[in-house]
């Protein structure tokens, strides 16, 4: 096949044969991709700027400027974790839940307006930042974001819509997840909301462990929902609970702005800092410390069951461990204002230290069981999805013993707000652990949702494993060298003044934006530009589910409604 | 073991962590090797209870670590009951240090009280050595009480070694903060020095 045709057609995707969910799935992972691309353009683009005045350095002047080097940091984490985190997670999601339900989607509809939502919540916040310089960073410090001194108002009021736009489409998600897993049909339908609650939220699991030591019989021997889904519901909690906060926040930043606008300025002073940080970060936190760990965890158990065919060792204890790291995720907030001396100790030393270090127990039981399940079950074939399921082991396996060091009050004092966070703790958390697990999941799920189409370059899937690893995990280190060396996170440096570091950063860095056009590249090839345009275009099939006889969606089904 | 400044803490918590991430890498590159192998035996085994027992350990015992040698850190928590041998007292507005002494000169082992306020934003307070590396830093958050006096952000900290520190925010406080070229307008140059140390810390 010639290499035109191929870049035309692809290898032998058939969007035409693609149904309504499958389509859905493709389209939030193709904006997810997209995003990812222009987040690691971002991230180059600042890492260039810290490299400093030297000689080769291609970056313009203009990125030197604080506004400009301020807004572009601004928008590098909402894009990074809304537009292609959220987006990623949330197309394979809306896919996984259907699929090991044996349900159909609740709505493709409301699917496709959550990704579109998103993208174009996303956009507009990358829009305040670019063109009016909206730059108060993603942590809205108070009274920042209602500085309008500083920042255009009608740039703040764009950004605002457009972070209140992302949190809308993710209500829509969570929306469709839990009335999939509500609805009493097809192998639930003789089920009840509360025994899919009791399931939902590990209770099931708990009971049988106690049971067990009492020597009794368990509880239930099927669980109403499979362990995965288990970890998507719990993991939903947070999600719903960060979304309240964000738009709760918005909302106040953008009545501040309104009033701004409209000549009549409120006093920013009526806001305490302090208070508004607690509850900012509590939200907040939800996401780091909440619903990416339980997710990560499902998506491990998930990946290890997927990968080796059989049951994954110790079940129970995993699915209460998943009701654990919820309640958890809920109190350990204060780990982010270990500086702030107005924070009572209390709230340092319980929340911020004690329940904080539960997240080592938690994760670190989640690393056991998946490493347990692939042992117990090899000779395995390294495919691509062992693979990246290792590299994201690792990079969890690196940054979770790297929270917990910089949770402390000792170590805060001098890591707080330093590269160290973002490189070391945050970057290779994210890149590495989160990233390699989700292209595991990728690949996974690849045949299922493109109907077996081949892969164009084993090849280039090797290479671009290769340079997402050691990109990742060398970016962060050197970042968290520099940050031990005493380098900022919120800082602008036009010097050079932590190179070498930096420009080892850099060079990492250029290996993970390499990878991303590597991949993509390679998934082009594989389904063609004909097919990635066919991925938008409205889905003959209308099937909602996959893998399962075609039913209707619940939410067009009048005797769900009724 | 006391780690007499935060140089001593930063070099230690680098070469742990160093050779612990040597090791977590290592460790699953073997296990990815074994995996595909038919006749890989464990090498060893790890009890459930007892990787757990581990885990614990490492969680609590890492805060129990720093409890008892970080000095900075019981200094914290109860620096609301220690009389400082030096306090200073000064506010922030518009990216300004307002009533900042020139250079403020501490004799070793002195304990000494920084007191900040914020007028309009959250910012930071954070000494630096002249090789970049941080001494100590904290937030300064914006506020009043009901009196409208301005909340305190304050920190005790003890001098052991010799040096001439530069203090600059440590937290975002919009892009005010700089010149149009990048010049930090909140960094004072040699704010804080230190005298009478001996070469390796500690009073002479």
């Amino acid at each position: 096949m010639s290499y035109v045709k191929t870049l035309v057609d692809g290898t032998n995707f058939d969007h035409t044969s693609l149904n309504a969910l499958q389509k859905v799935t493709l389209r939030a992972v193709v904006m997810a991709f997209l995003f990812y691309g222009l987040v690691a353009l971002e991230g180059m683009i600042m890492r260039m700027v810290e490299v400093g005045h030297v000689p080769l350095n291609p970056i313009p002047e203009q990125f030197f400027h604080p506004e400009h080097f301020f807004s572009i940091m601004t928008v590098h984490p909402i894009v990074g974790i809304f537009g292609s985190t959220y987006q990623l997670v949330f197309g394979a999601f809306t896919f996984l839940v259907p699929y090991l339900t044996k349900k159909p989607l609740y709505s493709v509809k409301l699917a496709n307006w959550t990704w579109m939502i998103i993208t174009l919540g996303t956009a507009l916040a990358w829009i305040a930042a670019f063109v009016w310089q909206y730059a108060p960073l993603y942590t809205l410090y108070w009274p920042l974001p209602a500085d309008t001194h500083q920042f255009n108002v009608v740039g703040g009021i764009v950004f605002i819509i457009g972070v209140a736009l992302i949190m809308v489409g993710t209500l829509g998600f969570i929306y469709n997840i839990y009335a999939t897993i509500f609805a009493r049909v097809g192998i639930h339908k003789n089920k009840t909301t509360k025994e899919l609650l009791i399931s939902g939220f590990g209770i099931d699991g708990f009971l049988n462990l106690i049971n067990k030591l009492q020597g009794k019989q368990p509880y239930t021997k099927e669980p109403a929902l499979a362990l995965p889904v288990v970890a998507i519901f719990r993991g939903t909690v947070d999600t719903f609970l960060d979304a309240l906060v964000i738009l709760g926040a918005g909302v106040l930043v953008l009545v501040y702005l309104v009033f701004d606008a409209s000549g009549h300025p409120l006093d920013v002073g009526a806001i305490d800092a302090l208070l508004y940080k607690n509850f900012f970060w509590w939200g907040l936190d939800l996401v780091a410390d909440g619903l990416v760990l339980i997710y990560v965890a499902g998506s491990w158990y998930l990946l290890a069951t997927l990968i080796t065919g059989q049951k994954l060792f110790m079940e129970n204890v995993a699915r209460a461990a998943l009701m654990l790291e919820l309640l958890v995720s809920w109190m350990v907030w204060s780990h982010h204002l270990l500086g702030d001396q107005g924070q009572p100790e209390m709230m340092k030393l319980i929340s911020g230290e004690m329940v904080t270090a539960f997240e080592l127990l938690t994760q670190g039981l989640a690393l056991f069981i998946t490493l347990v399940t692939l042992w117990k079950a090899r000779p395995l074939k390294m495919t691509m999805e062992l693979k990246y399921l290792l590299g994201g082991l690792v990079g969890f396996g690196l940054a979770v013993p790297a929270a917990i060091i910089q949770a402390d009050m000792g170590m805060n004092r001098v890591l707080h707000n330093t590269q160290w966070i973002i490189g070391a703790h945050v970057h290779i958390a994210l890149i590495v652990g989160l990233y390699m697990t989700l292209y595991s999941a990728v690949y996974v799920l690849w045949p299922l949702i493109t109907n077996n189409t081949k892969i164009y370059s084993h090849k280039l899937s090797n290479a671009h494993f290769w340079l997402h690893l050691i990109g990742g995990i060398g970016m962060g280190a050197f970042m968290g060298m520099a940050g031990l060396d005493g380098m900022l996170r919120r800082h602008l440096y036009v010097d050079g003044q932590f190179n070498p570091d930096m420009i080892f950063a850099a060079m990492f860095g250029s290996m993970l934006l390499l990878a991303w056009a590597i991949f993509l590249y390679n998934i082009v090839m594989s389904v063609g530009i004909k097919g990635l345009i066919g991925i938008f275009l409205p889905a003959k099939d209308q099937t909602a589910s996959y893998g399962i006889e075609d039913e209707l969606e619940p939410a067009d089904d009048p005797a769900f409604v009724n | 073991m006391t780690f007499t400044n935060s140089a001593e803490l930063l070099s230690f918590h680098w070469v742990a962590y160093t050779i612990y991430s040597a090791m977590i890498i290592s460790v699953v590159a073997w296990f990815g090797y074994n995996l595909t192998k038919k006749d890989a035996k464990s090498v060893f085994r790890i009890p459930f209870y007892w990787y757990m027992a581990f885990l614990v350990a490492g969680g609590v015992g890492h805060h129990i670590f720093t409890y008892n040698t970080i000095p900075w850190v019981s200094q914290d928590i109860d620096r609301h009951n220690i009389t400082p041998d030096a306090k200073y007292e000064f506010e922030i507005e518009n990216h300004k240090w307002l009533n900042l002494p020139k250079q403020v000169v501490i004799q070793c082992g002195q304990t000494v009280e920084f007191d900040v306020h914020s007028r309009d934003l959250v910012y930071g307070f954070g000494l630096f050595r002249q090789d970049g590396s941080l001494v100590m830093q904290m937030q300064v958050n914006p506020g009043t009480d009901v009196n409208g006096i301005l909340d305190s952000n304050d920190i005790l900290w003890t001098f052991n070694h010799s040096g001439v520190f530069d203090l600059t925010s440590t937290e975002y406080s919009g892009p005010e903060q700089y010149t149009e070229d990048g010049k930090d307008l909140m960094l004072v140059k040699d704010f804080v020095k230190v005298v009478g140390c001996k070469d390796n810390g500690g009073i002479q």
